[in-house]
This record gives C-alpha cells, structure tokens and sequence, in this order.
C-alpha cells in the first residue's frame, strides 16, 4: 500500500505507467522502483531458489544481496530493488539461473 | 577509451561526499561514481534527528543533513557526479572499471576514495529465508524513499540503534510493531529511543532470540526462545507471535569487495565489524593512492564517516600538491574531530578496533 499521509516525509512519486508482472497489468510510478510498486500490490514473494524451490523475497532492497533476481524485458538476475519502473516493462519470475543475452 | 581522473570516490554517502567536498575544496579535480539513482546513502532514509555532537549536525534529521551535501557537491565545478554508476573492477594496473549509462568505463585514478559503506549482517535460524524476512534498512528504504507500507505486523529482532529507530518509524508508518527481541540482557541503542517505543506500548524482550520462523509461501509468523546467562536457549520458554515481517537489526558489515580486489592488506576485527583494510593515519590503504573513508573501514556512525571522508579528501588531494600546506592543516583538523567523535564511553569499541588494526599493521611489518 502506498502511504499518502507521513508525519514527517512527503513523497513525490513521478508520473503513473503500467507496468505487467507475469503477464498481468499492474499500477506503478516512474520513481518507483519495481520492488516498491510490487510492495505496494502486496507481491513480496518474487521467485523461487534455484535447488529447492523455496520461495523468495527482498531482503536488502539496495542492491547488494541478489535475493530478488527477476526477469526484466527478457534479461535475468536484474535486481528489481535498484530498477525503476518503466511504462510497458514486463517483469517475470525467473526460473533457475537464466539466460543471458549477447 | 580511458577516462583519466585526478581523484576518483566510489560511493556517494556521507563518508564520500565530504571526501569529494574537501579535495575538490583545494582544488582537485574529483569523480564520483554512486550505484544508487539517489545520492545520499543511508543518509536518504533516515527521517529521524540525528544524534552526535552540535559540530557534526546532532539535532538534524539525517535526510536533510544528506540533502544539504549533495547540493553542496553538485553545485561544485570541480565535482562530477555520476548516479546509476557501480564500479565494479579495480586491477592491478591501477584501472577502475564501473557500469556507467550502460556502459563499461575505465577510469585511470591518480588517487581513489573508497567509501562504499556497509551491508546488513543475517542471522541462522530456520525459514530464515521466507519472503517477509528484511533488513531493517530494507523496510526503512521502502518506507521512507519509496513510500510503501511495508508491513501490517512487525517483530524486530535487535535493540541496538538501528533496531530501534526503525521500529519508531514503523509505528509512525501506521505499521504494528509485534515486539522488539533483543539476545542481549541489556537494550544497545539509546534510552530516548527505547523508551519512545516502551510509551506506545511495544514490548522489548531482551534476552531472547528468534527460534525459528514459519510459513507457507511467506513469512507467517516466528517462535522466540529465552536464552540464558550463557545465550544457551532455555528449553520450554518459546513463544509464537503471529507477524507478515521480520526485521533483522543485528549490525552492519563493511563492504570492502574493491579493496580486496585492488590488493589491499586486510584483517578480520571484530569491534569493526568484519574484514577491514589496513589504514594508516591518512586512511590509507597498503597500496599507495587508495584510501577507505565510513563505514567501509568499520563501523561507526555518519557523523565519523563525514569527518573520515574529509580526512581521506585532504590527504588525497595534499598529495597530489593541491595547496599541501592547507591540506595538512586541514587532515589534522579532521584528525581531532575525530578524537573527540570517538573519546568517551561509546567511542570504546572503536578506540579498540583501531588500535587492532594498527597492531595487525606492525605485526605484517615486522613478519616481512
Ligand atoms: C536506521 C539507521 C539509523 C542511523 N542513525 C544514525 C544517527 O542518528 N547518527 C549517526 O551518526 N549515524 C546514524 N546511522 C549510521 C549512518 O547512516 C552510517 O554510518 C553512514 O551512512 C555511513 O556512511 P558511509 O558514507 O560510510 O556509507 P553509506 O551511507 O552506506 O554510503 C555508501 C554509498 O556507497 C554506494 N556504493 C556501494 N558500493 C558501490 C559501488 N560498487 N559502486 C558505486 N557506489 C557504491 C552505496 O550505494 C551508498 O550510497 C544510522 C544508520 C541506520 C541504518
């Protein structure tokens, strides 16, 4: 949930884009990043691991860990807690390691 | 292509924006590369009022202290700051290599500033890895930069300052902070803060620890044990406490990955934190022209990271004959702004892990 009433921090969040995640259309803001906008839909869990298949959520949220790999436009391993949202990107649990492209 | 640069910074927090003010101040030339979009560090987030001495902004709540600095540094011409930039390689030529616009840069330094900070530490526990398990500067990042909810219920484990000051914000977020678990007997952060908690009526359960967390797809709750004089578990005291998110608060941990690459001698110290290169008393590394400023040299507090990054700045830029007489002047201001930072009760740990530090330095001297 986004807040709209702080005591002490007011919060501009940028113009509004859609964004889809597996496929589904979702609301976001262009400072947002993508684990903002997911958070605020109350999708905190974002992939799997890679052997025993447990589920997986943010943990650092400034991009040091890698617990929240997603796929993004196509491009695994891409840290959604340091990437902004864009208008149209397609954001996808990624399953195992990924592909990179050249 | 190479990007020649009299003095490079990685990391644009409060140690690394008072390194790029105070060199750039006497007249060098400096580049900034911050991995964030948002220069700051963890300045950025901190809504509360800081503490420290009147001379390093106690009062000031942390994101305005950070706001000022990067104003400050923007509007410097001898500055350059470059945002959406991880530096990712230091070699043995001296080369620095970083992800700029989608690009990888190389960058020849005559002199390099390492002030990256720190990471979170984690805690072994079972279901330690469900999604609703954070940091607690994740939940704060998400609430204070980004303006999300990041919670209905909270357990916080640790009462150190950072534990405690996030539990504040949580609670002003609108969130409920279940309770706040601490192993040690005692509360480690500030008594104005605990007690604020204590007022709106959050239970700090010192001597506890978490026991194991659970859930299906996400956290759904978390056991909590008692431990005893000797921090063993006491059997039969666990609790269950329903939560949607647990907050680790367990400390910090120096990230020193470019300076192990670049070849720097490092030590393990505890009262540090962790790994941290082996400084001298210009927080210089032992490869000539790379210093390490904040948190990336041991964990402190921002207003020792302001005064450390002016020192590395000063001696970098004295060394490359910008206005050496200044500079010197300069370092030894800085040197005594951080004695008097570090003198009394609080500044003990670090008064000992630095003294570690430059005996482990005498110990690899006299070994070679
Ligand atoms: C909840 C909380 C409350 C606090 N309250 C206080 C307080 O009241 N008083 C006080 O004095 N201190 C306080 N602190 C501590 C203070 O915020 C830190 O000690 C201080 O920010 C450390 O400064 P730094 O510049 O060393 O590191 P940071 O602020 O962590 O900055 C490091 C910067 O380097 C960047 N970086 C890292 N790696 C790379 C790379 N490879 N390439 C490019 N950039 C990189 C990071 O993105 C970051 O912006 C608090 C901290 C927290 C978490």
């Amino acid at each position: 949930m986004r807040m709209e009433n702080h005591p002490v921090l007011e919060f501009q969040r940028g113009d509004k884009v859609t964004f889809f995640y597996n496929g589904t259309p979702m609301e976001g803001y262009t400072s947002e990043t993508v684990a903002a906008a997911l958070h605020s839909a109350g999708i905190r869990q974002l992939g799997h691991s890679q052997n025993l298949n447990r589920p997986r959520g943010l943990f650092c949220a400034i991009g040091n860990c890698s617990s929240c790999f997603m796929t993004v436009d196509g491009e695994p391993n891409v840290r959604i807690c340091v990437t902004k949202v864009r208008e149209g990107m397609k954001v996808e649990e990624q399953h195992g390691k990924g592909v990179v492209r050249l | 292509m190479i990007k020649d640069v009299e003095i490079l910074v990685i990391g644009a927090g409060p140690a690394g924006l008072c390194a790029a003010k105070a060199a750039a101040g006497l007249g060098a030339q400096v580049l900034v590369c911050e991995r964030d979009e948002l220069p700051g560090g963890q300045l950025v987030k901190q809504t509360h009022k800081f503490f420290g001495s009147e001379k390093q902004h106690a009062g000031d709540r942390g994101y305005l202290i950070g706001q000022e600095l990067v104003e400050e540094v923007t509007n410097n011409p001898n500055i350059t700051l470059w945002t959406d930039t991880t530096v990712l390689g230091a070699y043995e030529d001296g080369i620095i290599t970083c992800l700029h616009d989608e690009q990888h840069v190389k960058i020849r330094p005559q002199k390099t500033i390492i002030a990256t900070g720190a990471s979170e530490k984690f805690l072994m526990f079972p279901g330690n890895d469900l999604p609703g398990i954070y940091g607690a500067g994740a939940v704060q990042t998400l609430m204070n930069v980004a303006g999300v909810k990041p919670a209905e219920r909270v357990v916080m484990v640790g009462a150190g300052n950072i534990g405690l000051i996030v539990s504040y914000q949580l609670l002003q977020a609108g969130v409920q902070v279940a309770a706040v678990v601490e192993a040690a007997p005692n509360i480690g952060g500030y008594l104005v803060h605990a007690s604020k908690l204590r007022r709106a009526g959050v239970p700090i359960r010192t001597s506890y620890t978490v026991k194991e967390a659970f859930g299906k797809d996400t956290l759904e709750g978390v056991v909590i044990q008692a431990l005893d004089e000797k921090w063993q578990p006491i059997a039969g005291t666990e609790e269950t406490i329903e939560c949607d998110t647990l907050c680790l608060a367990v400390g910090l941990t120096p990230l020193t990955e470019i300076a192990w690459q670049a070849g720097c001698d490092m030590a393990f110290i505890r009262e540090l934190s962790g790994h941290v290169p082996i400084l001298n008393d210009n927080l210089e590394t032992t490869v000539p022209g790379i210093y390490v400023a904040g948190d990336a040299d041991g964990i402190e507090e921002a207003s020792a990271a302001m005064v450390e990054g002016r020192l590395a700045g000063c001696a970098a830029a004295g060394a490359l004959g910008h206005d050496p007489e200044e500079a010197a002047k300069q370092v030894e201001a800085a040197r005594a702004d951080l004695d008097e930072l570090r003198s009394g009760p609080t500044g003990g740990k670090i008064r000992a892990g630095i003294k570690k530090m430059h005996e482990t330095k005498e110990a690899m001297n006299n070994a070679q």
